[in-house]
């Protein structure tokens, strides 16, 4: 491999890598911080996808399409919590995964019904239409360097919203003993509503950023949710940071697992992940 | 059964009389029997046993009678996806099957059909159990299914060993009408090997030496990279990479950028449905488009071109099937399938539309005697069926022999550009038949 298509790979395996940031991010708030196993996260980034697909069809355009679906992704979430998920909080993790597994039935049904088993394409915003020549052959799609960009600014909104304002507080001391900061008189009841709808809104977005690259079928979430999940352990459950750079670690693994070791690419990711938790067995950054 | 049915009434009822007779002589007290009169007693349980038995022979001729119309029906056991990635693949076969079985007036080979469905959600664990549903419980004349390849391999299995009547309307995996070929198993499909061989042709055709190909690590992919480069490199082509991502993964960028870094005349993949738009929009996005040219086995733009958009335009492919077929059993199929089921047709329904047909001049050749075994599978094998992508026999492992259509996607369509090749038969590899 020479040095510009090793960068280019690098560049393939932290563009991947951030997608996957993005869905884990919500998974790693909701399970670590809440204490909920979430199985219909990948559901979830599903749901943005396909909204992505009706708004933009209404719309006419993805950017529009993004800027409606994030407050209805949050809404629902913040709906679905104060429905189903409030009941969750003190049951275990059977009756969690019952429920959540439950939904993702609901969701895919749902989704049949609305716009039936057909694959459906998304079109890229014609701002972010042009590619990037990079060498005589390859050019890199400027809307994946976008979707890259975006996610960074998320990651920092995410570090600054839980290191640096009151809520964030909230949240922390709440994911460390929910009693003690209802006893001080603060809502917890409230933050996890809000936490729980940020996790959806951030899957949903997730979904509607990546519609146009990955198109919009069914049983697309489930996908999404193992490779989530297997981030989510790698990382350290609950932590941000550690979703951050566990994503980055699967994208490396997975990009240069395909291109060196293609006959065992499909074994290269849960191999890292076997490495991690031998080396940590509570992920790389584990909490408390 | 029938008689087991009968027994099981009479039993029951004879035990159910004694029963209300003790209990009319145990639970009256001698007042109630006083009131209703000593006389009348004895004739009550005249009554009660006479109308016990009219019940009785009602009964048994009722069962005679539904057994004998279960006996009449051809039970005709459809597996197919009904949910999950390949759902719409599952309805178009059926859609296509009773289209040509309702022309008949519900009927296949003169015998009235019942329907015993399964979804077998693509799912090659269950197969087994699925398929053993049908053939077990519901004891089906005739197996039809699947789309899945692996599912399709299960269901082969059970119907060698059960030596049960299968057409399979779609999977294409190659084992099928190859080492694992019977006398009771037949496909009104393809082979993965057909459509991916012509493209080794057209492709050396078109004057292109090198080529790099892509697919997912799976029976269909491989099997067609493998016919690709039988015809390619046969004309004397070279397949100088072939990289394969697994089932279904669609993170193609790190396999673009080799594509790009290594510079092949052409590219050849295999993917379907919700990969196939994935990765005809990547290869485009990537700038590929321009310099390396795509060819692909016809499945990649086979009810996905709306979704692809403007990168899935041009797109050259080869298939046993295309838009704009120009033969007289084509447009009528293509009218009534519109007018039935309010949607075009596409491969997968024409492909359970043949089924049907298939099955159709099997037994009328017995006049739909199904225990007639040797003579219904001779008149399959030697069938000529009016398909409508033109009309095609079976090879001596029950392969369609059939043409295979050069097609260009333009719109939604995959015009046909021409006949890339005639008669194209599988090879059968490994059939001993």
């Amino acid at each position: 491999m020479d040095l510009p298509t090793f960068l280019i790979q690098l560049l393939n395996a932290v563009q991947y890598g951030l997608l996957l940031f993005l869905v884990a991010s919500g998974l790693t708030l909701i399970f670590g911080i809440m204490g909920v196993i979430n199985l219909a996260h990948g559901a979830f980034y599903m749901v943005g996808a396909y909204l992505a697909f009706a708004l933009t069809g209404l719309t006419g355009n993805l950017l529009f399409a993004i800027l409606l679906g994030i407050p209805l992704a949050f809404a629902f979430g913040a709906l679905l919590e104060w429905l189903l998920y409030a009941h969750l909080y003190k049951r275990d993790h059977l009756e969690q995964v019952l429920l959540t597994y439950g939904l993702i039935l609901i969701f895919e049904e749902g989704r049949s019904l609305l716009f039936g088993d057909d694959v459906h394409g998304v079109d890229v915003p014609a701002l972010f239409a042009a590619s990037i020549p990079l060498t005589d052959t390859l050019s890199y799609p400027v809307y994946r360097l976008v979707i890259s960009a975006a996610c960074i600014a998320l990651a920092a909104g995410l570090f600054l919203l839980i290191r640096r304002t009151k809520l964030g507080m909230v949240i922390r001391a709440g994911s460390h003993d929910r009693d003690m900061v209802q006893a001080l008189g603060i809502d917890i009841d409230r933050t996890y509503r809000i936490v729980f709808a940020l996790g959806v809104a951030l899957a949903a977005f997730g979904g509607m950023l990546a519609a146009p690259v990955s198109s919009v079928y069914p049983g697309m979430g489930n996908q999404v949710l193992i490779i989530s999940f297997v981030v989510v352990v790698i990382g350290g459950i609950g932590s941000v940071t550690g979703a951050l750079v566990a994503s980055l670690v699967i994208g490396l693994a997975d990009t240069f697992g395909k291109v060196l070791v293609p006959e065992y690419a499909g074994l290269a990711v849960y191999l890292v992940m076997a490495a991690v938790l031998l080396w940590r067995p509570e992920g790389i950054f584990r909490r408390g | 059964m029938q008689r087991t049915i009968a027994n099981a009434f009479t039993t029951k009822d004879a035990k159910d009389t004694k029963e209300r007779q003790r209990n009319l002589v145990s639970r009256a007290s001698p007042d109630e029997v006083r009131d209703r009169g000593l006389q009348a007693f004895p004739s009550f349980v005249t009554f009660v046993s006479f109308a016990s038995f009219v019940v009785k022979a009602l009964a048994l001729s009722v069962a005679a009678i539904a057994c004998a119309q279960a006996e009449d029906k051809l039970r005709v056991g459809l597996m197919l996806p009904y949910t999950g990635t390949f759902a719409a693949l599952g309805n178009a076969i059926t859609n296509g099957f009773k289209l040509q079985v309702e022309a008949n007036g519900g009927k296949l080979g003169g015998r009235a059909v019942e329907f015993f469905t399964v979804d077998d959600e693509s799912d090659p664990a269950k197969a087994t159990e699925n398929v053993n549903k049908l053939v077990k419980r519901d004891r089906v004349d005739v197996l039809v299914g699947t789309v899945h390849s692996g599912v399709a391999l299960a269901m082969a299995k059970v119907a060698r060993e059960t030596n049960t009547l299968m057409v399979i309307p779609n999977a294409g995996a190659d084992e099928i009408t190859g080492p694992l070929c019977a006398p009771n198993i037949f496909r009104s499909s393809f082979s993965n090997w057909q459509s991916a061989y012509a493209m080794g042709r057209e492709v050396a055709a078109r004057k292109h030496r090198t080529v790099v190909t892509l697919t997912w690590k799976y029976s269909a992919g491989q099997q067609s990279v493998e016919g690709f480069k039988e015809a390619f490199e046969k004309e004397g082509g070279k397949v100088v990479k072939e990289l394969t991502l697994p089932f279904p993964n669609v993170e193609f960028q790190p396999f673009l950028t080799e594509i790009a870094a290594s510079k092949p005349d052409a590219v050849f993949v295999f993917f379907a449905g919700a990969g196939a738009v994935k990765f005809v929009k990547d290869y485009a996005a990537a700038g590929l488009r321009a310099s390396i040219p795509l060819y692909a086995s016809g499945f990649l733009t086979d009810g996905t071109l709306e979704a692809m958009g403007d990168a899935g335009q041009g797109l050259i492919t080869t298939l046993h099937y295309a838009d704009g077929i120009l033969n007289p059993q084509n447009q009528s199929f293509r009218l009534r399938y519109a007018k039935a089921y309010k949607v075009q047709p596409d491969v997968y329904a024409v492909q359970g539309f043949d089924a049907a047909q298939l099955l159709e001049v099997g037994l009328t050749a017995v006049a739909g005697d199904v225990s007639k075994r040797a003579e219904l599978v001779k008149a399959m094998e030697t069938a000529q069926i009016a398909s409508p992508r033109g009309t095609f026999t079976l090879s001596r492992a029950h392969n369609p022999i059939q043409d295979i259509y050069l097609r260009k996607a333009e719109g939604k369509e995959n015009k046909m550009v021409a006949v890339s090749i005639k008669a194209l038969a599988d090879p059968a590899r490994g059939c001993k038949m």
